[in-house]
């Protein structure tokens, strides 16, 4: 089975010279990311605490990396990164397409009904 | 032979078949068509928990509050850290299970086997931490009460640490008195016979306000965020008010129904998601076992072919990718 393998990650800044050796370095690159989120989590430096685009800048950090995370499995540990890219198209772009449209449509409809819980006459505080 | 064979005399070109669009074997493919399904699944329970957050934007427990416990580690306050251990755990079985589908590319059975042993092993550690951690969330540790509009009322004292104001949280067992014309569980076999109701609460409303009227240094807090990201410290007064008027229901841990965090859709949406996501981590064992096996009995070389290994593989990754956000999102954000 002589699978062609794709070496290279961070577009091409970091090389690996075996299959095995480009598993440990994706080992080490998400541990190194959830490093970071663990520490930002317990510290919550207040710099990244002001509200940007109606979320915490910090729960931004956190969404981004997990991103990356998520690329990075996704990618490396199944074999995207060696697909077609017909294939990856197929997985990637029907899944982001449809989860995008998910979450705005819950997300808007939680903040109306938050809104509506906030002026209007409905008691919560009792 | 001519006259038999429907043959287009198109095949090997790009609408004719038996060109592989996608370059991928049927049962991979089958796989990535799960697994893109199972990923809408879990982004609609996500999704849903986000709705109830943005809902009680206002009022969601904050999780470092709630996740704090260390197997061993009594007592200690350390958010994030078990969960992070686990995050680690599966990772680092995803990372054997790559390592598992390497090795049978180069058909090597033997490290195909240790490294296939190595992941079940991570798989089982993570499902026993994750019980770990329900149990520990069922347990509770504070107790608080529920107020009839179904808010949580949680108490503690302001010290100073550091020059800095601190709310620190006491447990209600600490400080509830006993007193004696407590309602007692009706039972079947008093009053009416076909009658009986669900275990009632370690202690009534009565007994938490009279001991809190007892100790003049407990205060209530709301779930109410302030400005600075705090839930609201009521005055002495007001503690007292509140207890004495909106108190309903003396809650400890967690259920379906109520848990001492906050809103009662936090636990239902913790139990929800996490329990589904423990369940394919649970199945991602025994189905990572039945390949174990099949490579032992040399299934796989026979084939000459480790691909089946790759399939799980996949499924096993998608149930890391998963944690990755669960982990996002209830741990962190």
């Amino acid at each position: 089975m002589a699978h062609a393998h794709n070496l290279e990650i961070l577009r091409g800044l970091i090389k690996f010279k075996s299959n095995t050796q480009k598993i440990w370095g994706v080992l080490i690159l998400l541990s190194i990311v959830t490093a970071v989120e663990v520490v930002l989590g317990i510290y919550k430096p207040d710099v990244l605490m002001i509200p940007v685009l109606g979320m915490k800048g910090l729960n931004w950090i956190f969404i981004i990396l997990t991103v990356v995370k998520a690329y990075y499995i996704t990618w490396d540990f199944m074999h995207m990164r060696d697909e077609k890219a017909s294939l990856r198209r197929t997985v990637v772009w029907t899944a982001v397409f449809l989860i995008s449209y998910l979450i705005f449509i819950l997300l808007q409809e939680g903040g109306y009904v938050f809104d509506v819980y906030e002026e209007t006459f409905i008691k919560r505080d009792f | 032979m001519e006259s038999t064979v429907a043959s287009t005399g198109t095949e090997g070109k790009v609408w004719g078949g038996g060109n592989k669009p996608l370059g991928a074997s049927y049962g991979k493919l089958m796989m990535w068509f799960f697994i893109v399904s199972d990923a809408l699944t879990f982004s609609g329970f996500l999704a849903a928990y986000g709705f109830s957050r943005f809902k009680f934007i206002d009022s969601w427990p904050i999780a470092d509050e709630v996740f704090t416990h260390v197997p061993f580690l009594h007592g200690q306050e350390l958010p994030m850290i078990y969960v992070a251990f686990m995050t680690f755990i599966l990772i680092m079985s995803s990372v054997t299970m790559v390592l598992a589908v390497d090795a049978g590319h180069n058909m090597n059975k033997s490290k195909v086997t240790i490294y296939m042993f190595l992941t079940i092993i991570g798989g089982a550690i993570f499902v026993g931490s994750q019980a770990w951690e329900w149990a520990t969330f069922i347990k509770g540790d504070y107790g608080a009460v529920q107020t009839k509009g179904g808010n949580i009322l949680q108490f503690g004292k302001l010290t100073t640490v550091d020059g800095e104001e601190k709310f620190k949280r006491v447990a209600v067992s600490d400080f509830v008195m006993t007193v004696p014309d407590v309602r007692r569980q009706h039972e079947r076999k008093n009053g009416l016979w076909f009658r009986e109701e669900g275990t009632l609460p370690n202690y009534t409303v009565n007994e938490v306000y009279q001991g809190l009227q007892a100790d003049p240094e407990l205060l209530v807090r709301t779930q109410i965020i302030n400005e600075d990201g705090h839930k609201t410290v009521l005055s002495r007064q007001a503690s007292l008010e509140t207890i004495r008027d909106d108190g309903q229901l003396v809650v400890e841990g967690a259920n379906l129904r109520a848990n001492e965090y906050g809103t009662a859709l936090f636990a239902d949406f913790f139990f929800f998601i996490t329990g589904f996501h423990g369940f394919h981590v649970l199945s991602g064992v025994v189905i990572n076992i039945i390949i174990f096996f099949n490579v032992l009995i040399g299934t796989y070389e026979r084939r000459g072919s480790y691909e089946m290994v790759e399939k799980v593989g996949l499924y096993w990754h998608f149930v890391d990718l998963v944690w990755v956000f669960v982990f996002t999102f209830f741990y962190l954000v």
